[in-house]
């Protein structure tokens, strides 16, 4: 076996696997949250699935960024076909094992096809790029944005700039080779790119073959440079994901399959609340019974949510989605009026904070609780306070995520456990109590209005 | 108001042996605020004129809980919603009609969780299915080229998918809808709800009601049409600050339909 195959293997099966040890990571992370109920209607959940993630409905809302986004995402999947070739070639030495089993005028074709859309994505990329760094569109430049956020932003986006500009270097030089006589080809050593190539090179990369040099040796090296910064580029990337933002083209896919099918006005009615209030209403109750004997395993019920822990799976899989594309803080009233709360850093405390908590667990155990909490340490009253409940994050998010939840979660833990609401709510939570309404009314006096 | 208006309560009409076709959950501010009191009586005389039979829960009625819930306090919800899900099922009602989007969504979504299944319905909803069985008629008469807005209500838009049902009604003004840059599914929030209501907005630069109102100026309304009473507050204070009551009108859809009714 050639030293370029048994690398080859080397690299393919470290990136899998560094990439399957993260994938369990995330996954156990996830899991930490807790349970709920998101397998229904699983008809309506394909459905959905199909329209919003597969048919980025939501994403051409916003049509330049929704037309770049498609062009981006059709040339991620489509492209991708090739890196079958590139791991076939690769593990056994061949070279474009395609052409020799379609042959050359049905792999051209395929190719083609390829770097049309190689060219879009580079161009897509560029213009992606002029958008947050040059016209400096606002939702680019919120205060969460600084720093990693936004080189996090610009490395995947010059990423796909240099993978782009190397596959389509390396099918120009690889055209010239092919385009070589047998015999000069079988003189150098380079036997492999003798492949009976007929007719014009490929569509975009034939562009490029008039900067190159014409000296066989230096376009192999050129080829081979490329090919290989190409497929490990690739391999990088993957593994780079589980650390970035860009995870959202693995996730987005199961977070809009699992999402809320409900009405977005309806906010889940807790459990545990219910099961104490039924007991409230229920008459059959004694309340002068003893209490029953404490189950010396249950674990205590905390009302809403203080940590990531105490948030169900599926807000902890949003977390990991998002990818801060900010549609949400641009749609948010409080953000729009220069209030610190943002839907967007809430998705990304999230995240920030449910990653710390797996570093820490890594270290100490799964059972192990460091002195940080999602509430205080990540976000604030202040922000979670400033929501109000409109939705239009929800409506904005190409792919479903629910930052609402998450802050009704936090704030039923303030007003739950802390009793930390704002004076005036607390004030409102008396009258509802006292008198049946928000103010200070009295209930008797509730039909008044017929008379007046 | 001169206007007579005749309102029975579910306990009489249970003490008359009578049952209504429907049930007018009026709402805390239905009730007591003196702005979205004249909407009640709007609503209320609509129906009346047509005959519909229809009753209140009175003093028997309670906030169903929703600025509670949206400010993270279930146990106070929860606990109103199942002492009022206890007096709906003891009448067994099961048609609700609201002004509130507020009431609307928690009694549409909420409770059925804690056993109350009730088919619930916005007034606007209410009203377009009355036009549409030949039951309430309207003339647009005093509307005729009048420019209006519609103000969507989160809980009536994107929290329950329901846009259309306010401009249906609109549309039989004979005025002309002229809709905002931002409405429908991106429709901009009042500053209301999820309890804002209630309380001072945190720091920042601008009040929302402002932002929205600017929205509305935009499009220089006669009047800026609106489904739910704390909306209606919001949009009222907006105008008041820009000085422009006396050229804009605040409406509820129950009080422009009241005008233009014809039966």
């Amino acid at each position: 076996m050639a030293i370029g195959s048994i690398l080859f293997i080397i690299f393919l099966g470290a990136a899998s696997f560094l990439f399957f040890r993260s994938v369990r990571k995330i996954r156990r992370n996830i899991l930490l949250g807790r349970d709920v109920e998101r397998t229904d209607n699983s008809s309506l959940r394909w459905k959905t699935t199909l329209r919003v993630a597969l048919g980025q409905s939501k994403m051409v809302v916003r049509p330049v960024a929704g037309f770049l986004h498609i062009l981006v995402y059709a040339g991620f999947v489509i492209i991708n076909i090739e890196i079958l070739e590139i791991v076939i070639d690769g593990v056994f030495g061949t070279h474009r094992i395609f052409s020799s089993w379609i042959g050359v005028d049905v792999y051209r074709f395929f190719i083609n096809c390829f770097e049309i859309l190689a060219l879009l994505v580079l161009l897509a990329c560029v213009v992606f790029l002029l958008r947050r760094n040059v016209v400096k569109i606002a939702r680019f430049w919120n205060p969460e944005m600084k720093g990693w956020p936004t080189s996090d932003a610009n490395l995947i986006l010059i990423a796909e700039v240099l993978l782009m500009s190397a596959f389509l270097t390396m099918d120009a030089a690889d055209v010239m080779l092919m385009q070589t006589s047998a015999e000069t080809l079988a003189s150098a050593g380079l036997d492999k790119y003798a492949i009976n190539w007929s007719g014009s090179g490929f569509t975009v990369s034939s562009l490029l073959t008039g900067l190159l040099p014409t000296d066989i040796a230096t376009l192999h090296i050129i080829e081979r440079f490329c090919w290989w910064f190409h497929i490990l580029g690739i391999l990088a990337f993957l593994n780079y994901l589980a650390i970035s933002k860009h995870l959202h083209i693995i996730l987005a896919f199961p977070a809009v399959y699992f999402s809320n099918l409900k009405a977005k006005g309806e906010f889940d009615n807790l459990e545990s609340v219910k099961n104490e209030v039924e007991l409230m209403f229920d008459p059959s109750v004694d309340p002068y019974a003893a209490p029953p004997e404490p189950d010396e395993n249950a674990v205590p019920v905390a009302f809403g949510a203080k940590d990531v822990k105490d948030l169900s799976w599926k807000q902890l899989m949003d977390s990991y989605t998002c990818t801060e594309c900010g549609r949400c803080t641009s749609e948010c009233p409080a953000n729009q009026t220069g209030k610190l709360l943002s839907p967007r850093k809430i998705m990304m405390d999230t995240r920030d904070r449910l990653t710390e908590l797996g570093n820490y667990i890594d270290k100490n155990g799964l059972e192990a609780e460091d002195d940080k909490t999602l509430i205080n340490d990540y976000i604030t009253p202040e922000e979670l306070w400033a929501c109000t409940s409109c939705n239009a994050c929800t409506e904005a998010c190409p792919i479903n995520l629910d930052p609402l939840s998450i802050i009704v979660d936090l704030r039923r833990y303030l007003v739950m456990e802390q009793s930390a609401a704002p004076a005036e709510l607390n004030n409102m939570f008396t009258n509802i109590e006292n008198n049946g309404a928000p103010w200070q009314f009295a209930q008797a006096d509730r039909l008044n209005w017929k008379d007046e | 108001m001169s206007d007579q208006i005749q309102v029975k309560t579910m306990a009489e009409m249970l003490a008359n042996g009578e049952e209504p076709e429907v049930l007018f959950w009026v709402g805390c501010a239905g009730s007591f605020d003196d702005r979205a009191k004249k909407i009640t009586r709007s609503f209320v005389s609509i129906l009346n004129k047509i005959d519909i039979k229809f009753a209140v829960l009175g003093t028997e009625e309670s906030c169903t809980g929703d600025p509670a819930k949206r400010a993270g306090n279930e146990f106070l919800f929860q606990m109103q919603a199942m002492s009022n899900i206890q007096v709906l099922n003891s009448y067994g009602v099961k048609k609700i009609v609201t002004t509130c989007p507020h009431c609307f969504n928690t009694l549409k979504n909420e409770y059925p969780g804690l056993g109350g299944d009730y088919e619930v319905m916005h007034h606007t909803q209410f009203l377009t299915g009355l036009m549409s069985d030949g039951r309430l008629k309207v003339e647009g008469g005093s509307f005729k080229g009048k420019r209006i807005t519609f103000h969507d209500p989160c809980y009536l838009g994107r929290a329950n998918n329901e846009y259309e049902a306010p401009r249906n009604l609109l549309a039989k003004l004979d005025s002309e809808l002229v809709e905002m840059k931002r409405c429908k599914t991106k429709g901009l929030c009042c500053g209301a709800g999820g309890a804002q209501m209630f309380k001072e907005a945190e720091k920042g630069n601008k009040e929302v009601n402002i932002e929205r109102t600017e929205d509305a100026l935009e499009v220089k309304p006669d009047i800026i049409a609106t489904g739910c009473p704390f909306c209606n507050t919001m949009m009222t204070d907006g105008v008041k600050n820009f000085e422009k009551e006396g050229s804009i009108k605040i409406f509820d859809l129950a009080e422009l339909i009241a005008e233009a009714q014809t039966n």
